[in-house]
């Protein structure tokens, strides 16, 4: 006899980074169905761009997503550049591939430390994070923020790396980073725990990677060879050489070898661009965008982030569509969630690396009364209230929590 | 295969279905086709000449909604792009869910948000906006003001409610 049980998970819950529901509907252990909802969080950031200058929409897609911060404004640069083909300084496009390629390492090593606290491996988690602080160093001493870094506009990159200071860069990637990858490398593929929790787990056929459309490292690990960095190189992809990583197996596995050498890769991109980074200009200026369509797509992090740009010869885009990787890749979870244990599903989950806010981008508003369903004063004033229930059951008076909390919650 | 064999391909089997054909750049062709010959037009670039499905992308005008659809073919760094127009007053076009499941989340996300209808599409509940969201309203269309909330608060406040 079969006994359905509906599991649900979020869309709150204190262990998730992000709102995001899933409803996992499970025979004993084995999940046999599975249902994801999004929408928490959507901005209306399409919507906004319309009313923002060319100039200004490359501020607003940069937060889109903290870790994709780079990623975003240079897809929507591109699709800029590709109405009328602005020219861009040479120099421009390394420093492109650059932070590209900096927040490749910083968003790979974050979801390494993810995917090992949802093992229960917290010594990856710390090591992870550990290790993206220096990369966040770097792209901190050249664009001034370790997120957000404000680096893309339409016709070349906002500031320049200083020659004085790339030695030491090359000093943090090749002496701190690389033993570290190093060591990740050994410590992650041979490692009998890790094997014995990830082969073979989630498996994601080639066939259903293009019945999907999945991209990047989800679609690299089932062996569907696509990489827009080299199908149809922008920035300094082409000048450079490097290797697309590719696996077979199609597990989570596979994903995690595959950005493991990916980082490895995007270290030796970035060395060759210090390299090489030629002098000249960093900015083409570009006065005005003429009337037309572009299409302008990043291999980000996750995969390839697309943006569809409409001008009208106006200072303001007609129609901006953004299409984020997570888009692509939540739905392949029919694929290969169904027929796997609870105890696997969270790591399958966590195997494309979701980005929720990637994939959203509008406030809830309930349409009756035209209110926003919960504010900001609402929401401390939820968040004081258990306080004071939780102070209650712990058996404080309402004089001691007064005290404590300064005033009385009702 | 070359960029120039599959547009040569493109041409021949697709012939009388393209009303128009833009060859914008090297990696950028568009094309416009009737309403009636998507399903058959995108099963033969996705399956037969094996294209990427990359995303759909829809575009409001006074009396139509113009639907893209982006298919890559990435080793020849080329995009092509098959665009459809639905007329509002009968603003359906058929799902191509069945030949490709990538195409399930963004004809939700275009039905709720341009309100347009997907013939033999299964499943079109709404995606990113919430279940009580009212059918008529969509927010992507540029008659719909989303403003509603802070002109509503503008005018409470005039009348001394706030």
């Amino acid at each position: 006899m079969s006994h359905k049980v509906t599991i649900p998970i979020g869309p709150y819950h204190p262990l998730q980074e992000e709102p995001e529901f899933y409803k996992l509907v499970v025979e004993g252990e084995k999940v046999v169905d599975i249902d994801v909802r999004i929408g928490w969080n959507h901005r209306g950031i399409e919507k906004l761009s319309e009313s923002k200058s060319f100039d200004q929409s490359a501020y607003l897609v940069e937060r889109i997503c903290g870790i994709c911060s780079t990623s975003h404004p240079l897809a929507f640069v591109n699709a800029v550049e590709d109405i009328d083909g602005i020219e861009v300084p040479e120099r421009a496009l390394y420093i492109r591939t650059i932070t590209a390629e900096l927040e490749r390492i910083h968003s790979h090593m974050l979801w390494l430390g993810l995917a090992g606290h949802f093992l229960g491996y917290n010594t990856v988690f710390m090591w992870g994070w550990r290790y993206r602080e220096p990369v966040l160093d770097i792209l901190e001493a050249i664009s001034g923020n370790r997120n957000n870094y404000a680096m893309m506009k339409p016709g070349g990159v906002r500031r320049d790396i200083d020659e004085n200071e790339i030695p030491g860069y090359k000093k943090i990637l090749n002496d701190e980073l690389i033993p570290a990858l190093e060591m990740f490398k050994g410590a992650v593929l041979d490692d009998p725990v890790l094997g014995a929790r990830l082969k073979g787990v989630g498996i994601l056929s080639k066939q259903d990677a293009v019945d999907y459309s999945v991209l990047g490292p989800t679609a690299r690990g089932s062996g569907y060879d696509i990489d827009v960095r080299r199908d149809e190189p922008y920035a300094a992809y082409d000048r450079i050489e490097w290797d697309v990583i590719l696996r077979e197996e199609g597990d989570v596995f596979a994903k995690t070898v595959v950005r493991i050498l990916e980082m490895i890769e995007s270290v030796k991109i970035i060395n060759r661009c210090f390299d090489r980074l030629p002098g000249g200009p960093i900015d083409s200026m570009p006065k005005q965008v003429s009337p037309g369509d572009g299409i302008g797509h990043h291999e980000a992090p996750r995969g390839e982030v697309i943006h569809i740009v409409r001008s009208d010869g106006t200072n303001r885009p007609v129609r901006h569509k953004v299409r984020a990787p997570t888009f692509m890749n939540f739905p392949s979870f029919k694929k290969t969630v169904i027929g796997e244990t609870i105890a696997d599903a969270t790591i399958i989950l966590a195997a494309i690396d979701p980005c929720y806010c990637c994939t959203e981008r509008l406030t809830a508003v309930n349409h009756k009364t035209n209110k926003m369903v919960y504010d900001a004063q609402k929401m401390i004033h939820l968040s004081h209230h258990k306080t004071w229930d939780l102070g209650k059951s712990m058996g404080f008076s309402d004089k001691e929590l007064i005290k404590k909390m300064g005033k009385k919650i009702e | 295969m070359t960029r120039e064999k599959i547009i040569s391909e493109i041409k021949e089997k697709l012939g009388g279905k393209i009303k128009k054909f833009r060859d914008k750049s090297a990696g950028r062709v568009y094309i416009d086709i009737e309403r009636k010959d998507l399903a058959a037009s995108a099963r033969f670039v996705f399956k037969d000449l094996g294209a990427r499905f990359n995303t759909a992308t829809a575009a409001d005008h006074p009396d139509s909604i113009e639907i893209m659809y982006h298919f890559n073919f990435d080793r020849q760094a080329l995009i092509v792009t098959l665009t459809v127009y639905a007329p509002k007053g009968d603003c359906a076009v058929d799902s191509l869910l069945p030949m490709m499941r990538g195409a399930e989340w963004i004809e939700r996300e275009i039905h709720e948000l341009f309100g347009v209808d997907f013939t033999g599409h299964p499943d079109i509940r709404p995606l990113l906006l919430p279940d009580d969201w009212p059918k008529d309203k969509h927010p992507l269309r540029k008659s719909c003001v989303l403003t509603d909330y802070n002109n509503e608060k503008a005018k409470r406040k005039k009348e001394g409610q706030i």
